[in-house]
């Protein structure tokens, strides 16, 4: 099963490579693994998601908080999140299908923000499954590269105090 | 050994404006560090400068993972922090195994590395290594320091994290420059360790639950580990053991947590361990884990682990509980602490027919082997030298077939008595701890139990030994053979004894030129004789047994078995 886990770290040289470093120590398979800035500027998050059942993944949140410079370790599954995905993808796109991938863009919300000769690169956001969705659609038309972040999460507030 | 200060007048502890390296003395001084194992080197001149002046006393290794296994056992027999100081590229190098052995048996450990200069710091430059990227996964925490300001408060970091919660080495990293450059300090820098909190106190309701489960067990087993002794808390697991009349077993590093000459001791269990402690834990309904961490040494097959017990489980590591072995009861925190609580909340009971029942094994199966032999048994050696001590020396070991006969034989009564590698199982460990061990006991008995293999990777310290007077007794168990090397090719590879064999120099002759005191036996009859010669010895004293040589361990479970699939029970009746 997949889960989020994010884990708040202190802005240190060394702290991405150590975490980076348990996980393939211990043979945890990372999902994605992003890193960056918080509000705070001694604070990055990384968000990483993990693959495993639930006994490796409490080792995986035990063993990320016992690192030193993690302040705080959260998994967000079982609760509501937000979480997001961002790509880049350029597809082939020949004048003679370009209304057919701009019509699908526009379907999957996407933004067109390179047209060159052959290709067109679009960014998309959004969920995992979605981007999937979008990668797949995209496929019969011809995919030449594919950049993505990973999956970065926040919790919903609750509905009800 | 008393600190020895050079020149005290020269010690500049209040001046406001000071050098890192002068920083790095005083802070080491502030937390109380009066010996300290040290090899200098290029970038660390500037701070052995300062040390020549401090009130340390240096005892310098023959190499630098001889000086962090002292480190390590000074730490281990004294309950303080050990340091260990080296260069740059192959002196922090050399600290590797040291460090990995340190960080399995969480043993709190500052080391400091010198480092080349920041600007040339990844250029490949002379005696550059990246320490901090290669400690990373072996070290509790590490970090280089590229200001001076933050010195003082890095290595008051480093004492605190090194020595609380689960102990571990600590390893800062100080490149030359930073330990040449000057700073204001008015000593008042505080720690900034926003990720670090150790839990104390164990959960309130997490102990009621624990105590009702003790009180409610027929059948309960203590299974404590080095956990124990680091927490100092043996004299409250006595009382836990006593009030509620439980058993205890002991993992190789819980050995002198709990005396073995008290009825309730079920001595070492696992791989190695007793019949009767391997029985019992098999036969338990509650299994009271204390300091340990279920490793597959002690767990065998961990699904026939304990099989009918409820698994309560102190410890301070969070991470350590339900990692192999699923806890029902888990209570995080400081063993000395909880078990305080504990004993205050459990019942007396007599358990007369579990006690009976252990009794019963310990008849049947006690550890044995065969006294009328005419050679050397190598558990005749450990037997005679703990009568000759009265089972009060310090003990080291090195890995294998001597420290599993050592843990066999050899009756432990009070914690920190046994120094072992027993995670990462590091050969050549038990000279320089021995070593370390005196340094921090000066007037302690301390011998190190070795095999003529292990003694073979460190032996070079025994030159340490004579220097600083440290008067180390080392007995060599040596039968020519990685004595468990051999064991296991005998019983699983159809005794080929593939690249197990070395020639061994004369250990008699090489402890003279080394400044020692050299004896050899060859006679049974002569045991005890050298063994009474070697405590009479003022200085360091090496004991070259010639042991039987193909003599095994037993009981033995083969890996992968559980833990009462135990082999040479046979072998051993046959000795009764």
């Amino acid at each position: 099963m997949k889960h989020i886990i994010s884990a708040l770290v202190e802005n240190k040289p060394g702290v991405l490579a150590h975490v980076a470093g348990m996980f393939a120590a211990r043979a945890f398979n990372i999902d994605s693994l992003v890193v960056g800035r918080t509000e705070e500027a001694n604070l990055s998050r990384m968000t990483i998601v993990v693959i495993g059942d639930d006994r490796v993944v409490e080792q995986v949140r035990k063993q990320l908080a016992k690192i030193v410079p993690v302040v705080k370790v959260q998994d967000f599954v079982g609760q509501p999140v937000v979480a997001r995905d961002l790509m880049l993808i350029a597809i082939s796109a020949p004048p003679e299908k370009r209304s057919e991938i701009l019509s699908l863009i526009e379907t999957f919300k996407g933004k067109v923000v390179d047209i060159g000769q052959k290709f067109i690169m679009v960014e998309v956001c959004g969920p995992e499954a979605k981007i999937e969705a979008f990668i797949n659609i995209c496929k019969p038309y011809g995919i030449k590269s594919v950049a993505r972040t990973g999956t970065i999460a926040m919790p919903r507030q609750a509905k009800t105090e | 050994m008393k600190p020895k200060p050079r020149s005290p007048a020269q010690f500049t502890g209040q001046s406001s404006v000071k050098t890192g390296a002068q920083i790095i003395v005083d802070t080491l001084i502030e937390q109380g560090v009066d010996t300290l194992f040290g090899y200098t080197g290029g970038v660390v001149l500037p701070l052995f400068d300062k040390l020549y002046d401090a009130p340390i006393n240096i005892i310098i290794p023959r190499h630098e993972q001889g000086g962090c296994h002292m480190a390590d056992a000074y730490a281990r027999a004294s309950g303080k922090v050990g340091v260990v100081i080296a260069t740059s590229g192959p002196g922090a190098c050399n600290l590797v195994t040291g460090l990995a052995t340190a960080m399995m048996d969480s043993v709190p450990i500052v080391a400091l590395t010198g480092q080349v200069r920041t600007d040339l710091i990844g250029n490949d430059a002379f005696q550059e290594a990246d320490i901090t990227g290669i400690t990373r996964p072996i070290t509790k925490y590490n970090c280089i320091v590229k200001e001076v300001k933050d010195l003082a408060r890095t290595i008051r970091e480093a004492f605190h994290i090194a020595s609380t919660g689960r102990p571990g080495p600590v390893l800062i990293d100080v490149p030359v420059d930073v330990a040449i450059a000057e700073c204001k300090t008015d000593g008042s820098v505080n720690m900034e360790l926003a990720g670090y909190r150790v839990r104390t106190k164990g959960n309130a309701r997490q102990i009621s639950v624990a105590a009702k489960a003790i009180n409610k067990a027929k059948q309960p087993v203590l299974y404590v580990g080095g956990g124990v002794i680091i927490a100092n808390a043996s004299e409250q697991l006595r009382a836990l053991a006593e009030k509620a009349h439980l058993p205890v077993t002991m993992t190789l590093l819980g050995l002198g947590s709990y005396d073995q000459s008290k009825a309730e001791s079920l001595d070492m269990l696992g791989m190695h361990g007793a019949a009767y402690a391997n029985y019992a834990v098999q036969e338990a309904d509650l299994l009271i884990a204390v300091g340990s961490r279920f490793d597959d040494r002690v767990t065998g097959k961990v699904n026939t682990f304990a099989p009918n017990a409820k698994i309560i489980h102190i410890d301070i590591d969070p991470a350590s509980i339900s990692k192999n072995v699923h806890v029902d009861i888990p209570v995080v925190g400081d063993a000395k602490v909880i078990l305080a609580e504990l004993a205050k909340e459990v019942q007396h009971h007599e358990r007369k027919k579990w006690f009976k029942k252990i009794a019963e094994w310990k008849e049947k199966f006690p550890f044995r082997y065969d006294e009328n032999s005419s050679t050397i048994k190598p558990q005749y050696v450990v037997e005679q030298l703990c009568r000759l001590t009265s089972g009060k020396a310090i003990i080291t070991t090195g890995v294998g077939q001597n420290q599993m006969w050592t843990a066999q034989f050899y009756r432990f009564s009070r914690p920190r008595q046994f120094i072992s590698s027993g995670g990462l199982g590091t050969m050549g460990y038990g000279l320089p701890a021995a070593i370390g061990a005196q340094a921090a006991e000066p007037d302690a008995i301390v011998i190190d139990i070795d095999g003529d293999s292990s003694f073979n990777m460190t032996m070079t310290e025994l030159a340490t030994a004579v220097q600083y007077k440290l008067a180390v007794k080392v007995c060599i168990l040596n039968n020519g053979y990685m004595g468990m090397v051999r064991q296991w090719q005998e019983l699983f590879f159809n005794r080929r004894y593939s690249s197990s064999y070395l020639t061994n120099p004369d250990y008699a002759t090489v402890a003279r030129a080394l400044g020692a005191v050299g004896i050899t036996v060859d006679k049974k009859a002569d045991v005890p004789k050298a063994i009474k010669q070697m405590l009479a010895e003022k200085g360091p004293c090496v004991v070259d047994f010639k042991v039987e040589r193909e003599e095994n361990v037993w009981p033995m479970v083969p890996a992968g078995k559980s833990i009462d699939e135990m082999n040479g029970l046979d072998i051993l009746e046959s000795m009764a």
